[in-house]
């Protein structure tokens, strides 16, 4: 009798519809920079106001770019897997300081720790603006040939660094 | 170390509830009685184990154990006690865990409760909540386990959503997880009928007391779910139709046809495989209730973070479970001969059309919810469905529904002559009616308001509360009238007659709340400098300024607001602006004045800058407002006065089921 | 009456009342539901002109300016590519704040405002709204593309 096999029929149509939606999760964002070179910059140190970096001088290594501001409340969450990362020493993570007061970025870093081989201040948000930089924190993969090789959007943790990024540094490291 | 043995007893949990998920199925089905018999105390071990990790989680909340990211995450060592309680379920994986708790609760509780049924029965009925049990410990292991370490701990915890650090969140989620998990156990039932292939009135009358209990709880957790929206969110709106809100009255709404279509099946045999349908119906939308909840599907105020890969597992378990029971309906309910028959006009066809609506409305509310995703799914960009949707569809559809519900119990059984019943409501009717034309004509002056406000809104839907109390009282008039002492007739009826009234009553009451605070409720925003005073439905506000002070993991603004009524002071209030130490996080706590007729309610917006002292401050005064949640208590009340009933605790090995004793339903 | 012909009468009844939800659907659904859009579609005319829709992004850092009556707001919401200005009167929800993410319904008006009927933003500080997040990467992916294009033709920067 079809009318019993009804509820059964509008039910598969529902979960297919489910299941799209799960696809439109927008924190798995796929960023259009991955795969492209990391946009150039020049930008002064937030330590030393005086001296400037730029990705340049990363070139030939493997490096991580963390977007984080002592305003954000997850950057909190992800700095102690940053602190146990750099104490680790495998891979050397430059910090991007995203519109904040220099004051308030170096009070965090000596109250909490610093993590960072070296810290960049972006104060009026224009480097971030160029990577695309659309929540605090954000992670950026960079290969040997400057090339953004993975964006990660939201906190490090311990289980997304030991699956995705660490695999990926050692992979890029061994090229 | 405590911690891990949680995380080991979900593990002996989980391996428990495989065992009772198979052996006692398949005992049933081939006759078995050893494997039959492991149904019972698997269901007990289940309930210890689970128990126990539980009492670990706690533990590691009420100790400050930082070394758990569960706990690093949701709590913090300022958190007052109660509130590190509460805050096991303030997460994904902690109410979970309750979720499962409460879920081996109902299986338990079956388990014990069940020494009269026959044993293939109990075996299949926890066989099928073992299932359901071995699906949420598997997502809990496989994707959110409380007990995940943080190595090293953290210095202190990220502290409680303050949202969440509320008297009323502290009971909201667990009354309203027992009633989604409750509704397994008509689930459990129906399935074992469909597995049984016996799908007479009998399964109607074992699940019907479990299914009220059920029901009973969900209805106090949606009602604590609605306050706490009231006084905590700061609009002082008491429903926002948001998708949470809408998972857990969909199951609600479905609830309510299955106890009405339980009924029916049990005294005559009637809407059987109707009535199994919404049983799967029902429990099928808590499941999905919790899918859209956790896998960010719908984004709402409470949903949790979102992580894809939950959502896939959720939504595998979804398919299964209700996939395979659709499936089953198909097979097994073609067979399921026709049950009683009955006319045009009965309680039957009354019913039947109670439950059309209700089902309906299910359905309208669910359009709604799921309609922006259907749309995004299709291509046709972004778009969100408001308020008003859900009201110009909810409300045409529950007119008919409430006047149907006056005329349910007083209806016959099988038959009954259209004039015969005509007959015995007309005055009600006509008393409702005359009384709802007129005391919106009086009701502006007795809320002290500039006006009378006459609206034919407002007369509808005094008309319909009024209409289902001229019903009750008619059909209390029927039943005690006759000869003998009073009292002893009154004594007569039996107690699930008088729940059933009283739950009426409760739905009475509610439209009147909804009703009178819709129709004359007064908002104010406005500024206010310090000794500034402002009227509102005949009261007047004076704010005095605002003060510090300093609470348990807080500091808060606290303002002061005198409110005189004629020249006689009636209270002061104190809302407050709260800042939360560790998250930062403000918060709005507003201040209510509760009262019979009228809620005094103030809020404070934020301070105006380059001025002295002045606030943008909220003003409200919300006739009848209380009246929504007594109605909706007195609805649970009902329930519970339905199946403290004794012909539900009287057992006989041998329950034949269709024709029973008192004519209630 | 025969059992047939009551069946008939059920089935036509039961037509009727599902006949008559859905057209309360239809018709609901119709007037009540608001579509949403991004500032730089915003720019691009793509919203519509005389009906209320919704917004989403972010609130520009130091946009925010209030009148005198401490009610009425000033904003812009920006999806870091175009900016909207939007004005609202009444009382904001706690978590409305510079540089946070906020979903604005309402419509534009002739003074090239968006006058807000309902200003939301969500109750946790780390999450944003799916809307403002949708703004934030459509506009990111048009900046990328931009930043492409430069890369090719470094000397245009």
């Amino acid at each position: 009798m079809m009318r019993f096999i009804l509820p059964f029929v509008i039910f598969l149509v529902l979960s297919v519809f489910l299941y799209k939606g799960l696809g439109r999760d927008t924190r798995e964002v796929p960023s259009p920079l991955v795969g492209k070179p990391a946009p150039a910059f020049v930008l002064p140190l937030l330590h030393e106001p005086g001296k400037v970096f730029s990705p340049k001088e990363m070139q030939g290594r493997v490096w991580l770019l963390n977007v984080w501001a002592s305003w954000c409340g997850a950057c909190k969450d992800e700095h102690p897997v940053l602190m146990a990362l750099s104490q680790q020493n495998i891979v050397p993570i430059v910090g991007l300081d995203y519109k904040d007061k220099a004051v308030d970025g170096e009070a965090t870093l000596k109250k909490a720790g610093d993590p960072y081989s070296l810290v960049i201040a972006d104060a009026d948000g224009k480097v971030g603006f160029d990577y695309g930089v659309y929540g605090v924190p954000e992670t950026y993969v960079i290969d040997k040939n400057g090339i953004i090789a993975y964006k990660l959007i939201g906190a490090l943790t311990s289980q997304n660094l030991r699956e995705k990024i660490l695999p990926l540094v050692a992979e890029l490291q061994a090229k | 170390m405590i911690p891990e043995l949680g995380h080991f007893s979900l593990i002996v949990a989980l391996c428990l509830a495989i065992i009772l998920g198979v052996l006692p199925i398949l005992g049933a089905a081939r006759n078995n009685s050893v494997f039959m018999g492991v149904a019972r105390p698997l269901a007990y071990g289940q309930l210890l184990f689970v128990g126990l990790a539980f009492a670990a989680l706690a533990n590691a909340f009420l100790s400050n154990d930082f070394s758990v990211l569960y706990v690093a995450q949701h709590s913090n060592s300022q958190l007052p006690g109660q509130y590190r309680f509460a805050a096991i379920w303030g997460g994904h994986e902690g109410s979970l865990l309750l979720w499962a708790l409460f879920l081996t609760v109902w299986t338990a509780a079956v388990a014990r409760f069940s020494r009269h049924l026959p044993e293939e029965m109990v075996a299949r009925v926890l066989g099928v909540m073992g299932l359901i049990s071995v699906g949420f410990l598997m997502f809990m292991l496989f994707t959110s386990s409380p007990f995940e370490r943080l190595l090293p701990a953290a210095a202190d915890g990220r502290d409680l959503n303050p949202l969440l650090q509320d008297p009323g969140l502290v009971i909201h989620p667990p009354m309203l997880y027992m009633g989604y998990v409750g509704f397994s156990v008509a689930y459990a039932f129906a399935i074992s009928a469909l597995l049984g292939g016996k799908l007479d009135a009998t399964w109607a009358r074992w699940s019907r007391p479990w299914t009220t209990v059920a029901w009973v709880f969900m209805t106090i957790g949606i009602a604590l779910g609605s306050g706490w929206a009231y006084y905590e969110l700061g609009w002082g709106g008491w429903w926002f139709w948001d998708p949470v809100e809408n998972a857990s009255f969909m199951p609600w709404l479905l609830g309510t046809a299955l106890i009405h279509s339980l009924a029916v099946t049990e005294k005559r045999g009637a809407f059987k495989s109707w009535t199994v349908l919404l049983a799967i119906a029902a429990f099928s939308l808590s499941l999905l209730g919790t899918f859209l909840v956790r896998s960010g599907v719908l984004t709402s105020v409470h949903s949790f973070a979102a992580d894809p890969k939950r959502g896939i597992f959720i939504l595998s378990f979804l398919v299964l479970v209700i996939g395979a029971s659709l499936l089953l309906f198909a097979w097994r309910a073609p067979k399921v001969g026709l049950g009683g028959k009955f006319d045009m006009l009965s309680r039957e066809s009354l019913l039947l059309s109670n439950n059309v609506l209700l089902s309906v409305a299910a359905a309208s509310v669910f359009i709604g919810t799921l309609y922006p995703l259907f749309m995004d799914a299709l291509g046709y960009g972004k778009l969100s469905v408001g308020p008003p949707y859900f009201e110009a569809v909810f409300v045409p559809l529950m007119i008919p529904m409430v006047f149907m519900m006056g005329l349910g119990p007083l209806a016959r059984w099988k038959k009954m002559a259209v004039p015969d019943l005509a007959r015995r409501v007309q005055w009600g009717f006509a008393g409702a009616l005359v009384l709802a034309l007129l005391l919106p004509l009086v009701m502006g002056k007795f809320l002290s308001l500039e006006s009378n406000k006459w609206s034919p809104m407002i007369v509808l839907g005094l008309l319909m509360a009024f209409w289902i109390i001229a019903s009750l009282v008619i059909s209390l008039r029927q039943r005690w009238r006759g000869q003998g002492a009073f009292m002893q007739r009154v004594a007569k009826q039996s107690l699930s007659y008088y729940g059933m009234q009283l739950a009426h009553l409760g739905v009475a009451l509610f439209i009147i709340g909804v009703t009178l605070v819709k129709g004359y409720e007064t908002e104010r925003d406005v500024r206010m400098n310090v000794g500034d005073t402002v009227m509102a439905g005949g009261y007047e506000f004076r704010f005095n300024g605002v003060t510090e002070t300093q609470g348990p993991n807080y500091v808060a603004g606290v303002g002061h607001v005198t409110v005189n009524k004629d020249g006689k002071l009636v209270g002061e209030l104190t809302p407050e602006k709260r800042q939360y130490n560790v998250s930062g996080m403000p918060l709005t706590e507003a201040a209510i004045q509760t009262g019979v007729f009228r809620d005094l309610y103030v809020s404070l917006g934020e301070p105006i800058p380059e001025s002295d002292g002045a606030w943008a401050v909220r003003v409200y005064i919300k006739p009848f407002i209380d009246w929504i949640w007594a109605g909706s208590l007195l609805m649970a009340l009902g329930g519970l006065l339905a199946v403290s009933d004794r012909r539900y605790r009287i057992h006989k090995k041998t329950v034949s089921g269709s024709q029973s004793e008192g004519a209630a339903s | 009456m025969k059992p047939r012909q009551k069946r008939a009468v059920y089935i036509v009844l039961a037509i009727a009342a599902v006949g008559l939800a859905v057209g309360l659907v239809l018709n609901a659904l119709k007037d009540n539901v608001s579509l949403y859009f991004t500032p730089t579609q915003v720019f691009n005319k793509e919203a519509p002109q005389d009906r209320s829709f919704r917004i989403g992004g972010l609130v520009e850092e130091g946009s925010i300016r209030r009148e005198k009556d401490g009610l009425t707001v000033h904003f812009m919401i920006t999806d870091l590519h175009q900016k909207l200005p939007v004005v609202y009167k009444g009382i904001l929800p706690d978590l409305f704040k510079e540089g946070k993410g906020v979903v604005a319904q309402g419509k534009m008006e002739a003074d090239g405002l968006m006058h807000a009927s309902e200003v939301l933003a969500k109750h946790d500080e780390n999450y944003m709204p799916p809307e403002a997040a949708d703004a934030l990467k459509k506009a990111e992916a048009a900046n990328a593309a931009a930043a492409a294009a430069s890369a090719v033709a470094p000397a245009a920067k």
